[in-house]
């Protein structure tokens, strides 16, 4: 039988991945921002199995409006993205560091 | 081990694969596709687990739309190839410890309480609805306002993503409505006075 | 009749009020409105003295003790402000406010052409509010008080001429070397309240003291565990240390020399009339604590006769006029402190009044010279004034014949008395003491009538310009004259300096001859002065007294009298007639005659050992406590701490998006470790 915890693993593992993608990615914000859309996708597995195992629908309903704004908050990131390639001509992470102290 | 069972694995592993490659490979086009894969797979999982409406959501706006997005962003930036993978073997061995450290901790909380759960009837179908009814009912009903609100969001990042990546094209024709409308008529036309010319004998 | 507290609080109050009016509102009321109303006021305070005098001696008025305000209370201890009033305190007023009087006049004179004309007057009256504070308080509160305020208006009058450095040091070295007396003081003051009663009051604490059932002498206390010491012994002495530093006696008295920086006017008052006084009369008045121990007085007898003796030596040497009756202010100061130690208190008390009148004359008549000098005060470029400057010259020589001891003037009979009183004395030092005494009758006179002769007598060592053109504003210099060239001739100073040289010349030759008998063997101090039965030798000496002019025809038979003769004979043969046996005799005994000219080295050593040592020390200190802890570890230490914390602190922040990443995650790890570690726990 699937158990939750094959989902929670399943979950767990994705967004494990995807801070390892994180941290080892420093010259392409693009896969940086894939690997946001990754962690959000392994936290609506969460949402899923919880909601699944303790047959509440509020988890679907939250998964829903998580990909609602994640929707929003990739279009949006996309286009700072493309802003930033106009005005620094690279998308490597390591130059984005204005905002140090 | 029943069928289920096996699907799961079968689409866990080439969901957790994809995600590999996502972060590992050189090519960003091709990051981008195994993302797809990604998704494609874990929808998979979700109708395994009853889920069906977001499955499909999941496949239609996030693959259809924002991967979409992702491509056509990665295609349109024309990238330099080649100093992208400096330092990824530099930082591989810590990103690979804090992962694993991250996933043994996650794996220890999830195990010591909710191996053992089993799954109950599915309150869908032990309602008598489809399971879009069942999100439906309680979407439209409790979470109306966060529902809206969402809408809200979405309109927002719309209207933000323009102006953020507006730029004035110089030398192209275009109307200025606000400056037409603020025309006056003294500014274009002039009436002068003239005495009317009539020529001495008849009309031609 | 009794004396009413208005009076003294007008004798009081009225210096003090002129001096803030001549102080405060010099420039508006000018130079003749701040004399007047400081002679005003002084004048006031010296007539009302006169009077409080009279309605006690004479009157038959009770001794005045009283509170007057109070100031505050803690506990059991209440400060006041009060006046004790008894023959003691009248005579002391009496002098103090007369002297000043006079001063106050001759300053007219004296300080004529100096462009602080007002602020010296408003000094001087403040200094005489203050000595009259310290001499008529009941309590020790009060006395210190008035004892801080002379102290303080010494350094503003020594640094008068504050441009001059050498001013300058002196003012500073007068008052830190009464600082030093001060510490003593305040020890002493501490000691009294609190082992004689708990009361600051003079009245409780001497009827303490003199309570047998308190038996307070025999009381000791281990200030170093296994060496008692009696209380009172310490408690004498800590209080004796206060006059030594006021009162200017071995090894404090090196100010005093120094203060001759200050205009004349004020050497007479303050260090010759007044202010060094104030350690004779505080012991006087102290003579119930001083009489329950005999170390103490012992203490007090050695270190009175040695300054006696020895300051006089280094008079001899001296060449600038003030110097020479400085030197004879410390020498007669130390007859005063060995009559005390003797317990011969009334003889000391004497001597301080006699001693004030000549004194104040000599150093008058010093600047009166001055002044005919055009300010030139090396006596060996003078000489042969007494044709130019008569009333000077027979007033000073009036003062002289006081000073040494001349049958029937005023210093004779308080000398002898002292003299006698020693040799009369059991105490131990008292041997010691009495040859001291006994050679400095000779000092004494060697030194006074050298300085008549050479200023007075013999050849004129100084040169009159014969052309010259009159735009010297002098003061301070005779800058464009060379050394021993004068611009005019010397002449008679004005009457306001003359008549004050009269007035105390007066006083300087009959006040011993009235007042010696019920002074000293009557009964003017009785209440005032306790001395103890075995130790009383004034009464001893008062069973032969037969009047004061017995004790003229007596004091020619006695050893004094003969020695004091040689001293003006010794003087007369050097001085007069054959000068240069004094620079023959100089030569001969070089060393002797360097150590008198350095004083001992005593300044020196003073200077050396604990000045140059507190500057070091104060400069270590600011070396390595302000600057390098407070300064540097503290506040700079704490902003340096500060900046390095957050450079360090700021290095989180690059800007790099991965490493707020990383950071976040590092956080999820660490929640979820203390997740699983309480769960686990839970479980458990």
């Amino acid at each position: 039988m699937i158990t939750l915890a094959h989902f929670l693993t399943l979950g767990a593992v994705l967004f494990c991945i995807a801070v390892a993608g994180i941290f080892v990615n420093r010259k392409n914000v693009i896969v940086l921002l894939m690997c946001i859309e990754l962690m959000l996708l392994a936290v609506n597995t969460n949402f899923v199995g919880f909601s699944r195992f303790l047959g509440d629908v509020d988890g679907q309903i939250f998964v829903f409006f998580i990909l609602t704004v994640a929707a929003a908050e990739a279009a949006i990131g996309l286009a700072i993205l493309v802003v930033l390639f106009r005005n620094r001509a690279t998308i490597d992470v390591t130059h984005i560091d204005r905002l140090k102290g | 081990m029943t069928f289920e069972l096996v699907c799961f694995y079968a689409f866990a592993a080439v969901s957790a694969a994809a995600a590999l490659a996502v972060i590992s490979v050189k090519n960003p086009v091709v990051a981008a596709l195994c993302l797809v894969l990604t998704f494609f797979s874990m929808a998979c999982v979700w109708l395994l687990a009853e889920a069906e409406f977001l499955a499909v959501a999941l496949v239609l706006v996030y693959v259809g739309a924002v991967m979409v997005l992702f491509l056509f962003v990665v295609m349109m930036l024309d990238v330099d190839l080649v100093p992208l993978r400096e330092g990824f073997i530099r930082f591989l061995p810590v990103g690979i410890a804090v992962a694993v450290i991250m996933l043994v901790e996650m794996l220890m909380l999830i195990g010591v309480r909710s191996l053992r759960l089993e799954p109950i009837a599915d309150p869908a179908t032990s309602a008598g609805l489809s399971n879009i009814e069942w999100l439906g009912r309680t979407l439209f009903s409790e979470y109306l306002l966060p529902f809206e609100i969402a809408a809200l969001i979405l309109t927002v990042g719309l209207i933000a993503a323009v102006p953020l990546t507006l730029r004035h094209r110089v030398g192209v024709k275009k109307q200025s409505p606000g400056r037409q409308v603020l025309v006056r008529r003294e500014d274009r036309i002039r009436l002068v006075k003239m005495a009317a010319e009539k020529p001495e004998g008849g009309s031609p | 009749m009794t004396i009413s507290s208005t009076h003294l609080f007008i004798v009081v109050l009225a210096p003090l009020l002129a001096a803030i009016v001549a102080g405060l509102f010099g420039r508006q009321i000018g130079r003749a409105g701040a004399h007047t109303v400081t002679i005003a006021g002084v004048g006031v305070s010296c007539a009302l003295s006169f009077v409080v005098l009279y309605q006690l001696v004479w009157g038959g008025a009770p001794v005045f003790n009283e509170n007057v305000y109070t100031w505050f209370q803690i506990g059991s201890y209440a400060a006041h402000i009060g006046f004790l009033v008894d023959p003691l305190t009248a005579m002391m007023m009496v002098v103090v406010t007369f002297v000043s009087l006079l001063v106050h006049l001759y300053t007219i004179g004296y300080m004529h052409e100096d462009d602080g004309y007002q602020r010296f007057f408003s000094y001087i009256s403040l200094f005489t509010f203050s000595m009259l504070m310290l001499v008529m308080s009941n309590n020790f509160l009060q006395l210190f008080f008035g004892w801080e305020a002379v102290g303080l208006v010494s350094y503003l009058l020594i640094g008068f001429w504050f441009k001059r450095p050498t001013a300058i040091f002196a003012n500073m070295k007068a008052f830190i070397v009464n600082r030093v007396g001060d510490f003593g003081f305040l020890l002493g003051i501490a000691g009294v309240l609190m082992w004689f009663g708990g009361s600051l009051d003079y009245a409780t604490v001497f009827a303490y003291a003199q309570d047998p059932a308190n038996d307070i002498g025999a009381k000791s206390v281990e200030l170093i565990a296994g060496y008692p010491w009696q209380v009172a012994t310490i408690v004498a002495v800590c209080l004796f240390i206060g006059a030594m530093g006021k009162s200017a006696q071995v090894p404090l008295h090196i100010w005093l020399p120094d203060s001759m920086e200050g205009p004349t006017p004020i050497s007479a008052l303050i260090h010759a009339a007044t202010m060094v006084t104030a350690g004779i009369f505080m012991v006087a008045r102290m003579s119930p604590l001083f009489e329950l121990s005999d170390a103490a007085l012992s203490f007090v007898l050695v270190i009175g006769a040695t300054g006696a003796l020895f300051t006089g030596l280094i008079g001899i040497v001296q060449n600038d006029i003030k110097r020479v009756v400085a030197y004879s202010t410390l020498s007669q100061l130390g007859y005063m402190t060995v009559a005390l130690g003797a317990s011969a208190y009334a003889a000391g008390v004497f001597h301080l009044m006699t001693h004030a009148f000549f004194k104040a004359l000599l150093f008058l008549g010093a600047g009166s010279v001055i002044i005919a000098m055009h300010h030139e005060q090396d006596m060996r470029r003078m000489g042969g004034l007494r044709k130019y400057m008569p009333v000077t010259w027979i007033t000073m020589w009036l003062g002289s014949l006081a000073l040494a001891g001349a049958p029937g003037f005023a210093g004779f009979f308080s000398k002898d008395a002292i003299i006698e009183a020693v040799g009369e004395s059991q105490r131990s030092g008292s041997g010691y003491a009495y040859v001291c005494v006994l050679v400095g009758v000779f000092v004494t006179a060697l030194y006074s009538f050298r300085l008549l002769y050479m200023t007075f007598h013999g050849k004129e060592r100084f040169v009159v310009d014969a052309h010259h053109d009159h735009d010297h504003g002098h003061d301070d210099g005779h800058a464009g004259h060379a050394p021993g060239h004068l611009a005019h001739a010397p002449k008679e100073s004005p009457w306001v300096v003359t008549v004050p040289l009269v007035l105390l010349a007066i006083p300087s030759v009959l006040i011993g001859f009235l007042t010696v008998g019920p002074m000293l063997f009557g009964d003017f101090f009785a209440g005032a002065i306790v001395v103890r039965e075995a130790n009383d030798v004034l009464a001893r000496l008062g069973e032969n007294f037969h009047g004061a002019g017995a004790m003229i025809l007596h004091g020619v038979k006695t050893a004094p009298f003969w020695i004091a003769l040689a001293g003006f004979a010794v003087a007369t043969w050097i001085w007069l007639f054959n000068p240069g046996i004094a620079d023959r005799l100089a030569r001969t005994f070089r060393p002797l005659h360097a150590l008198l000219m350095n004083k001992y080295y005593a300044d020196d050593v003073a200077q050396k050992v604990f000045a140059d040592a507190g500057v070091r020390l104060g400069r270590g200190l600011w070396k390595s406590g302000d600057v390098g802890v407070i300064d540097g570890a503290v506040v700079n230490g704490s902003a340096g701490l500060v900046a390095r914390l957050s450079s360090a602190v700021r290095a989180l922040q690059s800007g790099y998006l991965y490493h707020y990443a990383f950071a976040m995650i590092l956080g999820l790890i660490l929640l979820l470790g203390g997740l699983w570690w309480s769960v686990t726990r839970m479980a458990a």
